[in-house]
């Protein structure tokens, strides 16, 4: 269970987190949305330790990460994708599994023995099948297409094997066909992991059709939280970011 | 057990026996190495052989251990000279001072550049880029104007002079020449052989990723500062260990070794050799030497033909000569592959 208590961050005089709680149960999958300056990357940053938040909790399982580093973060379960594929581009993906499997289990500073270690190859393959990235295992990430290394972004975080996983727009970037491709790729992850996923999204119709629980994060604050009927027929939002287009394809 | 699960169980072990393999691989090699130096003087009677190797071995060690920080991490650190120093200065003073064995004087070298390093590796390790380059350099100015302010200590500008004591310890004597030469390969091909398991350690992949993407690699669990911290004390204990070779083969310490144109000369020998091969930086040292030898006695004015030099790989090839030779064999087989039928 993921609980955010009073959530605050400011930059200067612009806040950027302004009180937020909620709660993500375990298991859930819930759509963060809200228009450009919402906050919603900034509240990604919060949790995962990228930014210290000036005031209130992140509780997981009843420990507290408000202030951690993000390697003790990771370490206790939450894991993260970016916006922008973050990737390790000289590596290849079945390196780049290994390596972080290695982190996971505490052996990156490991000096006597050779890369790689024969423990770490079960999760690294597990992941690369669960992406679709294991016939690509031998690619240097640098050379993968935009798709795969996001891909790889998300089976980077996966292959730690976290209880909460944050997605930072999983489709940014990415023509039609891919976005539910990769969209596809998330609800099936979520479901097989049995974990939970938060995920910030811009396409309404991705957030609409598979996201149970939906957040709508506007400057900073929670505009409003629930499913995606409620979300489309409330009034606030539809004024502030949906505009008329999905409340209008409820009406019909 | 399903075919999949049976095929996974087998490849387990199959990864552990090609660990093994490339370890041992790269122990023979290192031994091959090690004979061929070692029986040089029985074949080749010069001195000014043996005197080269010498100093590839002291210049060798030092640029292979620049090449963990720049090469392997991303770090480019214009201040790792100060290692190479501080093990010259350290072995020659403990030495001069004490009259301890060779070893214990080696030894306490190498413990008193972990603390060293260890102090300024804290400090500058929380910096980027250019500003981790800046202040390496700056403490290695501190560090060399120390030696020059602290005369009665270090000789300052004149060096430590009056030589250095070298006691006979199990039978090696490092006053004979042959002797000292064959304990500068063993250092030498040792100190390489280290290099290797770290570059090809868990921790050396670490390192990899930190070159690539230090943020990421934080978000994977990686505490990127002590990564860094890390490979930072262990590549100036290998820097330290060429000064102590090269404070054997000069009898002596001098502040040049210290100045920062000995990271100058590591960087140069980087960009010649290239830092995307192992041996990258030993092709580079042997190739700065060759050409310091030849280019000094043939013109006064060996500084402008060096320069030209990193001109020619730093614009003409925009890769080192081994990045070159790798790049050129890997081409050519792959051209090779796509005309197989």
């Amino acid at each position: 269970m993921l609980e955010i208590r009073g959530l605050s961050k400011s930059f200067g005089g612009v806040k950027a987190t302004d009180n937020v709680s909620l709660d993500f149960a375990d298991g859930s999958l819930t759509a963060v949305i809200g228009p450009n300056g919402a906050g919603k990357s900034t509240f990604f940053n919060l949790i995962t330790g990228a930014l210290k938040p000036d005031s209130g909790q992140i509780m997981l399982n009843g420990v507290d990460m408000a202030g951690r580093t993000p390697p003790d973060i990771v370490r206790h379960g939450i894991g993260r994708a970016f916006q922008v594929a973050s990737i390790f581009p000289s590596l290849t993906v079945h390196e780049t599994m290994l390596a972080a499997v290695c982190a996971d289990q505490r052996r990156a500073g490991v000096l006597h023995r050779r890369f790689p270690l024969a423990e770490t190859r079960d999760r690294a393959e597990q992941a690369m099948e669960l992406l679709g990235l294991a016939n690509k295992r031998d690619r240097t990430a640098s050379t993968l297409s935009h798709g795969d290394q996001k891909l790889l972004d998300i089976a980077l975080a996966l292959v730690l094997e976290p209880k909460v996983l944050l997605l930072d727009e999983p489709t940014a970037g990415m023509g039609t066909e891919e976005r539910w491709r990769m969209i596809d790729k998330v609800y099936e992850l979520w479901e097989k992991q049995k974990i939970t996923v938060v995920f910030i999204e811009h396409d309404m119709d991705i957030v609409f059709k598979i996201a149970p629980e939906i957040v709508v994060l506007c400057y900073g604050r929670i505009l409003a939280t629930g499913t995606p009927d409620a979300i489309r027929r409330n009034e606030a939002v539809i004024e502030a970011y949906l505009g008329t287009e999905h409340h209008a394809g409820v009406a019909l | 057990m399903t075919e999949l699960q049976a095929g996974q169980a087998a490849a387990v072990p199959r990864i552990e026996t090609q660990s093994q393999r490339t370890r041992y691989r790269d122990l023979l090699i290192a031994l091959a190495a090690f004979v061929v130096l070692a029986s040089l003087p029985m074949f080749f009677g010069s001195k000014a052989l043996l005197d080269f190797v010498i100093r590839c071995s002291a210049f060798g060690l030092f640029a292979t251990s620049l090449n963990l920080l720049v090469g392997y991490t991303g770090m480019i650190s214009f201040g790792h000279g100060m290692f190479f120093g501080l093990g010259a200065y350290g072995f020659g003073l403990i030495m001069q001072r004490t009259g301890v064995p060779v070893p214990v004087a080696f030894v306490a070298t190498l413990v008193i550049t972990t603390v060293v390093a260890t102090a300024i590796g804290a400090i500058c390790v929380r910096l980027k880029e250019i500003y981790f380059a800046f202040v390496t350099l700056a403490f290695q100015m501190l560090i060399h104007s120390t030696i020059l302010s602290w005369a009665s200590l270090t000789g300052g500008d004149q060096g430590l002079r009056g030589g250095i004591k070298r006691p006979v310890f199990l039978g090696i004597d490092l006053s004979n020449h042959v002797h000292l030469y064959i304990t500068s390969c063993a250092l030498l091909v040792i100190g390489l052989l280290l290099m290797r398991q770290i570059a090809q350690s868990p921790f050396g992949y670490t390192l990899r990723m930190i070159r690539d993407n230090a943020n990421r690699a934080s978000f994977i669990g990686i505490d990127v500062w002590r990564a860094k911290l890390t490979i930072f004390v262990l590549a100036a204990l290998f820097a330290s260990t060429g000064g102590i070779i090269m404070a054997l083969f000069v009898s002596g310490a001098y502040p040049e070794f210290a100045y920062w144109t000995i990271s100058g000369e590591g960087i140069f020998i980087n960009m010649l050799g290239g830092v995307t091969t192992f041996l990258g930086p030993m092709v580079g040292t042997v190739l700065l030497l060759t050409l310091n030898d030849t280019v000094t006695r043939l013109t006064e004015y060996y500084g402008i033909v060096l320069g030209i030099v990193i001109l020619f790989f730093a614009v003409g090839l925009r890769k080192g000569l081994m990045d070159f030779v790798v790049e050129w064999f890997a081409q050519r087989r792959d051209g090779a592959g796509e005309r197989a039928p």
